[in-house]
């Protein structure tokens, strides 16, 4: 027995070491068809590592202090060595943090993964994406630009609209002060640097846990579990390691290349990665004339400003906001179709997806443009379409006519 | 795939055909800026412009002269001497001695710190900025801009350009109402400078204020090749690890 063995076995008879590796990794059997679509999954876990060493050095410069911070991220921008790189890695990385998840989650839609059995799998994950709006909505106020501020205000201030007396007091508890202020600052700091990062970090292993439990799903849809070997191996199946590990590496490096694009050459993206208002040290005095949220929240900003006010108050809006994120969670449930892939649905389903991707593009393009003419009515007209592929999925999976699912993988 | 796509595109039509845009820079369409930050001569150029003519008022408090000496390959001793007036030391900071509260008073808010500008309005509308001043006895400073109504600061470089006088016309806007639009300039007194000697320097000025909006940017193209270049022979070897565990999985 080598030292290295000796070693091994001194560890697994204390910790499950080799167990997990095997369940998680060397004997995880996959699928052996996954596509273009299955990156997005790794792809999430590295941006989502980057986020966090690039989030410990900005830490060592940045300070949460609503007269210094401004000035610490220029500190970070100029005097510290390579705090430049070290900052658009990690403002970069939030955008592409949202871009990855927004694929990972459309492949999960054209896919049906989130049928049964994986609903778990579904709710962990929208669970992490609500959770990745907080981080990022918390992290954008820290540097205390003018959007930063502004955009914070009209956030919180939709907390406000709360009726029943409730809304002040509980926009004023989640701020710590009657506007923004430093005491908002402080406590968004805290939640962005490790309240929120261990919730992320403790449903990303749920995720996880959940997907290795059932099993993945591929682009067919067919339950590879049904056809195993003689060995117990579904015949479909192949360890993740090392198949996908070394298909993965590839997938990362092409991440990384058109990341280093946007890092290297336009790290702001013409305003929609880093907004140019945000480069004025936030003015509790001076309102910008158009407050923008960032790209990634621009779909659900156009559905609020959508939906007209009632009795004086913002809050249908709101409402139908959180609604717009509510009807994802259910999904899983709202699907009545027999198959899961989209390879196997009808027509009925492809177009509703299609249109589904066309509205939640197009509001999110609304939701950067002033809210008023022929803006508000496309976001009224794209809003229904929004809301129309859910309320009617139970229906429209039901009639649509599918194919029959083979029984093993095609490709 | 292919069909999911055209449905995109067909409904995605009507939407962009909406995004058409009004004037980008206030009256006028913005001047394009054609700099570059390569062209050192024209980076300190830029700096002595703005020492001499903005930074009476402007502050860049988040550049140090040494950086910027250090960045624009000017000699430490020459910065001390010439661009610092007070007994400073290298390590400075770009502040200014006006106090903000009498700023305040002379100018009805304190001129802006330019340490971003660049930034936050962009090069063209510096630009533009920069070269559509024009007399306009309404105002306290006697002159207003194009770029921006209003303006609350003097042309600080008239004894350059010299004073221009706006004519604007009357014209139907697109929805067949009558719209007072800028025409052209007509020049009143000669600045020290010609015309063409004038955009020549405010390209300089502009091109050192993008490079004060973010030093990195001298470095961050060249480093960015570097990085991309690695990765594609990165990916070389990567790809073919792949395909060869991959080549016994049908």
């Amino acid at each position: 027995m080598s030292k290295t063995q000796a070693l091994m076995g001194w560890i697994d008879d204390r910790f499950p070491l080799t167990k997990m590796w095997k369940e998680h990794l060397s004997e995880y059997y996959a699928p052996k068809n996954f596509n273009f679509w299955y990156f997005f999954g790794s792809l999430a876990l590295l941006v989502l590592v980057l986020q966090i060493v690039t989030g410990i050095f900005l830490t060592m410069n940045y300070k949460p202090d609503a007269e210094m911070a401004f000035a610490s991220v220029e500190y970070i921008m100029r005097d510290v060595e390579w705090g430049w790189l070290i900052r658009y890695m990690h403002s970069t990385g939030a955008s592409a943090f949202f871009i990855v998840v927004y694929l990972h989650m459309f492949r999960g839609l054209m896919y049906g993964s989130y049928k049964k059995p994986r609903e778990l799998i579904w709710i962990f994950g929208m669970l992490i994406y609500v959770a990745l709006m907080a981080e990022a909505f918390m992290g954008y106020l820290l540097p205390w630009g003018q959007m930063s501020y502004w955009g914070a205000q009209v956030i919180i201030s939709l907390f406000g609209t709360i009726p029943f007396g409730l809304g002040e007091p509980i926009a004023e508890w989640i701020r710590g002060d009657f506007v923004i202020a430093d005491a908002t600052l402080n406590r968004f700091f805290a939640f962005h640097v490790i309240a929120v990062p261990l919730i992320l970090l403790m449903l990303v292993v749920a995720h996880i846990i959940a997907l290795h439990e059932v099993g993945s799903n591929n682009p067919d849809g067919v339950d590879i579990k049904k056809n195993k070997d003689a060995n117990g191996i579904p015949k479909d199946g192949i360890p993740f390691h090392p198949y996908y590990s070394v298909k993965d590496i590839v997938g990362v490096i092409v991440f990384l290349i058109f990341f280093a694009m946007v890092l290297f050459f336009a790290p702001d993206l013409w305003g929609w990665f880093l907004e140019k208002d945000n480069f004025i040290p936030a003015d509790p005095l001076k309102t910008p004339d158009h407050i923008v949220p960032l790209w990634y929240f621009t779909p659900f900003y156009a559905i609020l400003r959508a939906v007209p006010p009632l009795l004086n108050s913002q809050f249908p809006g709101v409402a139908a906001m959180g609604m717009a994120i509510v009807f994802l969670f259910l999904v899983p449930w709202l699907d009545r179709s027999p198959v899961r892939s989209i390879r196997y649905r009808g027509g009925i389903y492809k177009f509703a997806l299609a249109v589904f991707v066309v509205t939640f593009l197009v509001l999110g393009w609304l939701g950067t443009q002033p809210a008023g003419g022929i803006y508000l009515t496309l976001s009224q007209i794209f809003s229904i379409l929004y809301f129309a592929f859910f309320i009617l999925m139970p229906w429209y999976t039901t009639i649509d006519k599918t194919k029959p699912v083979p029984e093993r993988v095609t490709d | 795939m292919k069909k999911i796509l055209m449905v995109l595109l067909i409904l995605m039509a009507p939407v962009m055909a909406q995004a058409a845009g009004g004037l980008s820079c206030g009256k006028v369409d913005c001047y394009k800026a054609k700099t570059d930050l390569q062209n050192k001569a024209s980076l300190q150029r830029g700096v002595k412009l703005f020492v001499n003519y903005c930074m009476g008022c402007h502050s860049t408090k988040f550049m140090s002269y040494e950086r910027m000496a250090t960045d624009l390959g000017l000699d430490k001793e020459l910065v001390l001497k010439n661009l610092m007036f007070s007994d400073g030391k290298i390590g400075d900071y770009m502040e200014i001695a006006m106090p903000e509260d009498d700023a305040t008073n002379w100018f009805g808010t304190p001129p802006p710190d330019l340490s971003l500008v660049a930034r936050s309005r962009g090069k063209d509308w510096l630009y533009t900025y920069l070269k559509t001043f024009y007399t306009d006895d309404s105002r306290p400073f006697g002159v207003n801009n194009l770029a921006f109504a209003d303006v609350g600061m003097p042309h600080a470089l008239q004894g350059l350009e010299g004073m221009k006088k706006a004519v604007f016309k009357t014209e139907k806007d697109s929805h067949g109402e009558d719209a007072v639009v800028f025409d052209k300039f007509e020049t009143l007194s000669e600045g020290t400078m010609s015309a063409a000697k004038y955009d020549q320097a405010m390209l300089d000025l502009v091109n050192y204020l993008d490079y004060t909006g973010e030093p990195a940017k001298l470095v961050r193209y060249s480093l960015g090749v570097k990085v991309i270049l690695f990765l594609i022979i990165l990916l070389i070897p990567a790809y073919l690890m792949k395909k060869e565990f991959w080549k016994d999985i049908h």
